[in-house]
């Protein structure tokens, strides 16, 4: 007798490019069948074919098996594949190849809170809740007292959500979620919800229902989470599996690979059917040989550099810097760029980039009037490895790194 | 690890392997027989929680909540009894205006607005759909079963009317329930088409208001059904919402011609519902990458 519960098979998905921003509508239509066809060609001469006929396979051939009581880990960038592949196992989204066997009851947990609404109180979201992820009234009477307990919000259970701080929010939206009891549970990096002693709770119920006999996928990116519960890990890479094996094998060669600052490795391929795309980023000063990390205080130059295939006229651009606690530590945007066709840089220079060393994330986006031209989680990651200004301590060092003078002075008379 | 390559059988279960007993297969194909109602039985709790939510939010969201769900028929009345009535003397097959023009309202009002809520419930319901899976014609189901609170609330208006003008019903009172019913299906079948089809081309939503408006000058809302010529009776009766107004009224004031009708209505509304699951089946398994 087989101990597996998941079986996939040559599992493929494909999205028609731009699918996922652009809903079509009846009125284009009609005007294509009448025989007026406004698609949007590139008005560059290197512009490729029309992006409406375009596809791209969001995932390619992914074949597993996962036992049962198993905690499968997923890692990868974004982009790789690694939702797709939760979203087709819990049956959201179909695939458009191959085919996966599932036995026993499946709970997802793409997202929490799901279903919430603000005007209902907490109490009564908890039903709502419940009964979207499937479980049974019964069974939400059963544990509505656990619940409200482990969210920590016994005095707010009549209160409309809308009156609850986020913390509270997430905490009583993860509560639910932790109570699911499925066979199988596919989780999707929503452990990153509150503050760390809530998040140290959630990932401590994670392990608790594997260690109960049940099947969990889990997708993260942190791979210290992945580590500590997962005794198997898939690298998916551009919708493809890479690696497959043990925690420790895989995550290993992932870092290896992710940190080998092999610059033209990393780089991503210029796609000539979008119309803008970032390909790489870099710390142009102070010069070091590896252009993600960043050893000295002091001034500092980083660019972005973009693809563009489309002369874009009115373009917002955004970046945010993340800590590796998906923490956003800075963000801003510009309005109104102008980007002509080619190549690109978009440079920042910055007094100082006073952060504790340790790896931080760039992300960057660029917006056509409204609509998501590109959406970057850069890689590599940002290096830090100036020299700590702070405390010893982890506990009081904080998250910056500022050069500081101290001294003491005496207090003259007029001081007082 | 041990890999096993099984020729993938259509979405066939591996029936009598035994391993795979009770495992369930997820492939690309959707065919007829994915349509589960097994499985939408198995979530009638989760249709029961949306139906509650909608109602809650409803009238917690709105002042004069309960209120609107009588004001809106009764406003309509009022000016139809002015203007199609009292003014263009429009016949009401000898029942006076008002009640004439309510007991068509009752229904019509329902589904009207079923009809508006069920063409965005998908795109409502778009975070949900994304992250979770349950049987997806659960919403379109909720979204015309939420309506029926506003149509209990506007019924004991109904029954004033009739005890002012000394109306008497009969035992097709007890009939009344079947045409809801029908009401309730059709919507539902209709709403199958607009909320898929919503998904994917945007701007329906749009186009529903008018397409109500001219379905509601279709049916015999304005005007008795008696006013159709007798050879195109049947071919009106296409229309399910005119077996539904005519038996309303048929059912609650003795009048009219309901039963003619009905036939034709419900052959109509059975093929636009199978349609309808078809169609929605179809697209149910990549409407979340279109939504």
């Amino acid at each position: 007798m087989s101990g597996a519960v998941i079986r996939a098979e040559g599992v493929g998905k494909r999205y028609r490019i731009g699918q996922r921003e652009r809903y079509r509508t009846l009125r284009d239509v009609l005007a294509r069948v009448v025989g007026r066809r406004d698609g949007i060609n590139g008005n560059c001469p290197t512009g490729g074919p029309s992006a409406d006929a375009e596809h791209i396979w969001a995932l390619r051939d992914v074949s597993f098996e996962v036992q049962q009581g198993e905690i499968l880990g997923f890692i990868g960038r974004n982009g790789a594949g690694k939702s797709t592949i939760l979203r087709i196992l819990s049956r959201i989204t179909r695939p458009t190849k191959g085919w996966a066997d599932i036995r026993g009851r499946v709970g997802s947990l793409l997202e929490v809170g799901t279903g919430f609404h603000p005007e209902l109180t907490g109490r009564e979201n908890i039903y709502l809740n419940g009964a979207i992820l499937g479980m049974k009234k019964v069974e939400i009477d059963r544990k509505l007292d656990e619940i409200v307990a482990f969210a920590e919000v016994e005095r707010f259970v009549e209160t409309p959500v809308k009156y609850y701080s986020s913390g509270m929010y997430m905490r009583l939206a993860f509560a639910v979620a932790a109570h699911l009891e499925p066979e199988i549970l596919l989780v999707d990096e929503v452990l990153a919800v509150g503050d760390v002693g809530f998040q140290a709770k959630c990932m401590g119920k994670v392990g608790d229902v594997a260690r109960e006999g049940r099947t969990v996928l889990f997708v993260s990116h942190q791979l210290n989470q992945i580590r500590r519960l997962c005794q198997r890990t898939i690298w998916l890479d551009s919708g493809s599996i890479r690696e497959i094996g043990s925690t420790a094998e895989v995550v290993s060669i992932y870092e290896r690979v992710m940190s080998s600052g092999r610059w033209n490795g990393l780089e991503r391929p210029g796609d000539p059917r979008v119309k803008a795309r970032f390909l790489r980023w870099g710390i142009v000063e102070p010069r070091s040989p590896q252009g993600n990390v960043l050893r000295r205080d002091g001034p500092v130059a980083i660019k972005f550099v973009v693809q563009v295939n489309d002369t874009l006229a009115n373009v917002v651009h955004g970046i945010g810097l993340y800590d590796n606690e998906r923490q956003l530590l800075w963000g801003t945007a510009v309005n109104r760029l102008r980007l002509e066709c080619g190549t690109q840089e978009l440079v920042y220079k910055l007094p100082n980039l006073p952060l504790r060393p340790a790896a931080y994330n760039w992300r960057v986006t660029l917006f056509d009037e409204d609509r998501l031209v590109d959406d970057w989680e850069c890689v590599p990651e940002l290096l830090i490895a100036t020299t700590p200004m702070t405390h010893w301590s982890d506990e009081w060092a904080g998250t910056l790194n500022i050069p500081y003078d101290f001294s003491v002075i005496a207090a003259t008379e007029e001081g007082r | 690890m041990k890999r096993l390559s099984l020729v993938p059988n259509k979405g066939r279960h591996f029936r009598g392997s035994g391993i795979w007993e009770g495992a369930r297969r997820i492939s690309p194909t959707s065919g007829w027989r994915d349509l589960n109602l097994q499985e939408v039985w198995e979530h009638r709790e989760l249709l029961y929680f949306l139906v509650w939510r909608d109602i809650r939010v409803r009238y917690k969201q709105t002042l004069i909540g309960v209120a609107w769900s009588v004001v809106q028929p009764l406003f309509t009345m009022l000016i139809f009894t002015a203007f199609f009535g009292m003014l263009a003397k429009l016949p009401s097959d000898k029942l006076p205006y008002p009640l004439f023009y309510y007991a068509a309202l009752l229904p019509w009002t329902y589904f009207s607005g079923a009809l508006q809520q069920v063409t965005n419930t998908m795109i409502e319901h778009q975070r949900v759909i994304t992250k979770v899976y349950f049987p997806r014609v659960i919403l379109p189901l909720a979204a015309v079963l939420a309506g029926l609170v506003d149509f209990a609330v506007a019924v004991p208006l109904l029954a004033g009317m009739m005890v002012i003008y000394g109306i008497v019903p009969g035992f097709a009172m007890l009939l009344l329930p079947a045409f809801l019913l029908l009401a309730v299906v059709t919507a539902f079948a209709v709403g199958l088409w607009l909320s898929a089809l919503n998904a994917i081309y945007r701007d329906v939503r749009y186009v529903v208001p008018f397409f109500i408006q001219c379905w509601m000058f279709a049916s015999p809302v304005v005007y008795p059904s008696s006013l159709v010529p007798e050879h195109w009776r049947a071919l009106y009766g296409i229309n399910p919402m005119a077996g539904v107004i005519e038996g309303f009224r048929w059912a609650v004031l003795g009048q009219g011609q309901a039963p003619m009708l009905l036939g034709v209505s419900l052959l109509t509304v059975l093929i636009v519902l199978v349609g309808g699951l078809l169609y929605f089946q179809r697209m149910e398994g990549t409407i979340v990458d279109v939504v």
